[in-house]
């Protein structure tokens, strides 16, 4: 065998070693989003939505209360993140462009994101839940804020960064003073990446479970006080998939597939957004 | 003169609420390490933290509690989780870069980062249902029958395989971390510039050769930062775990043992803490898994700086 044939066949063995790794790879993930959508379709029907648990262990009832404290917590988390994000993205990215300050904030958030979720849940128990006395929607809604905020925060920065600083220019030359500037031009510039990073930080609170386990509980009735323990999607998934019966697991594979279905759609949203402003 | 300076006011307010903003990211860290410390003071007071590290012990009803036994599950299943899905994760990102033709690139990234997207219950949920019965009947037996007489290491594979144990955790664990590990990997390898690869390709190199001689070496700070990175993920996850690991407090020897991570026994007995030793003992637990994976990540981060640094010439 030559030394030309012994590289040909070396070049093959390996490329095709990566491949089976990819096909290996991509084969678990297949079989986790197949098998979510088979089950989960399969559990979806009208009560899911309309009707509140039956009692543990009875057949039927519906997960209404999950669905209805999960929309309250996430959009109140996105009412408290959102704007924190934006405008400490905004500070880094414009009032303080170049300092150290913004390059020490902007690595800590970076680390921020990846931080277990688990441990600010038990900082917001320590914090809210127990000089309160009791669980609640609103600590629910912070800890997700929490996790949220520095995802929003570095997209911000990232997104402004991108507007031409010849644009700011222009407008001071108007006369314009930075905070103008800032909300008449450059947000402009940029809403449509800021709108993007605002998905993508939903989608990735929307799936969280650990900082809700000790900070809105659960519930098993309907409730839309925020000051009270709530039922959440995810925290639900979790009871009702290690609890013995076959019509919880069932809601569970079906309130898998929902939450999937909506963090999937926002970040396909959040894609094409993209796609379709930054096109060349 | 009167409306510059009332514009001059509204910008410095508009610029310390902005500021204000950017800061509750160190507020929170150092709230966080705050409030971690002094909740766990009295478990720290009472067990010192070599002495907590090092125990063995969990023992709700006599009071004894040690790190040792989750501190261990946590850096087993991240470690053999990393084991998989490095592997794994770099080959998907050689194929999606080198090998797949251009049609196939697009759709296969953006499948890699939907999949990434997906919360970490599902895949925990998933394991349960799907993944533990088919470890207990098929995977685990065969790996008993073909390793388990093998002399020294036999007793990995010890045990009655019940598919929640260590290793379906750990399978978990990687199938997790391959989207988020595989898609910085790609990012570092499209760092390579074409003409260093084209040159090589000119001198008669064979495609893997350019794998190895070029793109890896060349993207080697970045898949090592994207590694560190994926560890201080696998540290800190709950969910994928919490279903398939069984909340066992004791040092597994075995892959086909119940264990337990540091997030596990969180999500497990942090509400059903009934003494205040017991909390603050958990909170301790909280504290050591959020002084590791902030290290860990604050490494991971250096690494991908110095990447960036080193390539953006």
């Amino acid at each position: 065998m030559t030394f030309e044939q012994k590289r040909k066949i070396e070049s093959v063995t390996a490329l095709s070693l990566s491949g089976l790794a990819a096909a290996v790879g991509l084969f678990w993930l297949v079989y986790i989003l197949t098998d979510v959508i088979i089950h989960g379709i399969g559990a979806l029907n009208l009560n899911l939505f309309f009707k509140d648990p039956a009692p543990a262990g009875v057949e039927g009832g519906g997960l209404r209360n999950a669905f209805v404290g999960q929309l309250m917590i996430t959009g109140a988390a996105t009412l408290i993140g959102v704007p924190v994000g934006v405008l400490g993205g905004t500070f880094l990215a414009e009032y303080a462009r170049g300092r150290k300050i913004a390059r020490v904030i902007s690595i800590l958030s970076d680390i921020m994101v990846s931080v277990p979720s688990i441990v600010v849940g038990a900082f917001i128990y320590a914090i809210i839940v127990r000089p309160l006395h009791h669980f609640s929607g609103w600590a629910g809604a912070v800890a997700l804020a929490i996790i949220m905020i520095p995802v929003v925060l570095r997209t911000t920065e990232d997104m402004l960064s991108l507007v031409p600083w010849t644009l700011r220019e222009a407008a001071f030359a108007l006369g314009a003073p930075y905070y103008k500037v800032i909300i008449q031009v450059v947000y402009r510039g940029a809403a449509t990446g800021i709108l993007t990073g605002i998905l993508l930080s939903i989608a990735r609170v929307a799936g969280e479970t650990a900082p809700l386990l000790f900070t809105s509980f659960n519930n098993n009735f309907h409730s839309t006080n925020m000051n009270g323990p709530m039922a959440s999607l995810t925290v639900t998934i979790f009871q009702y998939a290690m609890g013995p019966y076959k019509s919880w697991h069932a809601q569970a594979w079906g309130a898998s597939f929902i939450v999937t279905l909506f963090i999937l759609a926002l970040t396909i949203a959040g894609r094409l957004i993209i796609k379709w402003r930054y096109r060349r | 003169m009167a409306t510059s300076r009332k514009t001059n006011i509204i910008d410095i307010l508009f610029s310390s609420l902005t500021a204000l903003a950017s800061a509750t990211i160190v507020f929170f860290i150092i709230g966080i390490v705050f409030v971690l410390i002094r909740e766990s003071s009295l478990a720290i007071g009472k067990f010192g933290i070599f002495n907590f590290l090092a125990s063995t012990a969990w023992n709700p009803v006599k009071g004894m509690f040690g790190a040792a036994t989750t501190i261990y599950g946590t850096f087993v299943t991240t470690a053999l989780a990393l084991l998989f899905a490095i592997p794994t994760a770099i080959g998907i990102a050689i194929f999606v870069t080198e090998i797949a033709p251009n049609f196939l690139k697009g759709p296969i990234g953006v499948a890699i980062e939907l999949l990434a997207a997906i919360p970490s219950i599902i895949y925990g949920m998933w394991g349960l249902f799907t993944l533990a019965p088919i470890m207990s009947r098929y995977v685990e037996p065969a790996l008993q029958a073909a390793m388990g007489k093998l002399p020294g290491i036999g007793f990995l594979f010890r045990g009655t395989p019940m598919g929640i144990d260590l290793l379906t955790a750990s399978v978990i664990l990687a199938i997790m971390i391959i989207p988020f590990t595989a898609s910085i990997a790609r990012d570092s390898f499209n760092l390579t510039p074409a003409v260093v690869k084209e040159s090589a390709y000119a001198i008669g190199a064979t495609q893997w050769e350019v794998v190895k001689n070029i793109v890896l070496p060349y993207s080697k700070l970045g898949v090592f930062g994207g590694a560190a990175l994926s560890l201080g993920r696998a540290l800190g996850e709950t969910m994928a775990v919490a279903f398939v690991l069984g909340n066992n407090h004791k040092i597994a020897t075995s892959f086909f043992d119940a264990a337990s991570t540091i997030t596990v026994s969180l999500a497990n007995e942090f509400t059903e803490a009934d003494s205040d030793l017991y909390l603050s003992s958990l909170y301790y637990l909280a504290l050591v898994l959020f002084a590791m994976s902030f290290i860990i990540l604050a490494v991971a981060k250096f690494f991908l700086l110095k990447a960036e640094k080193k390539y953006s010439r």
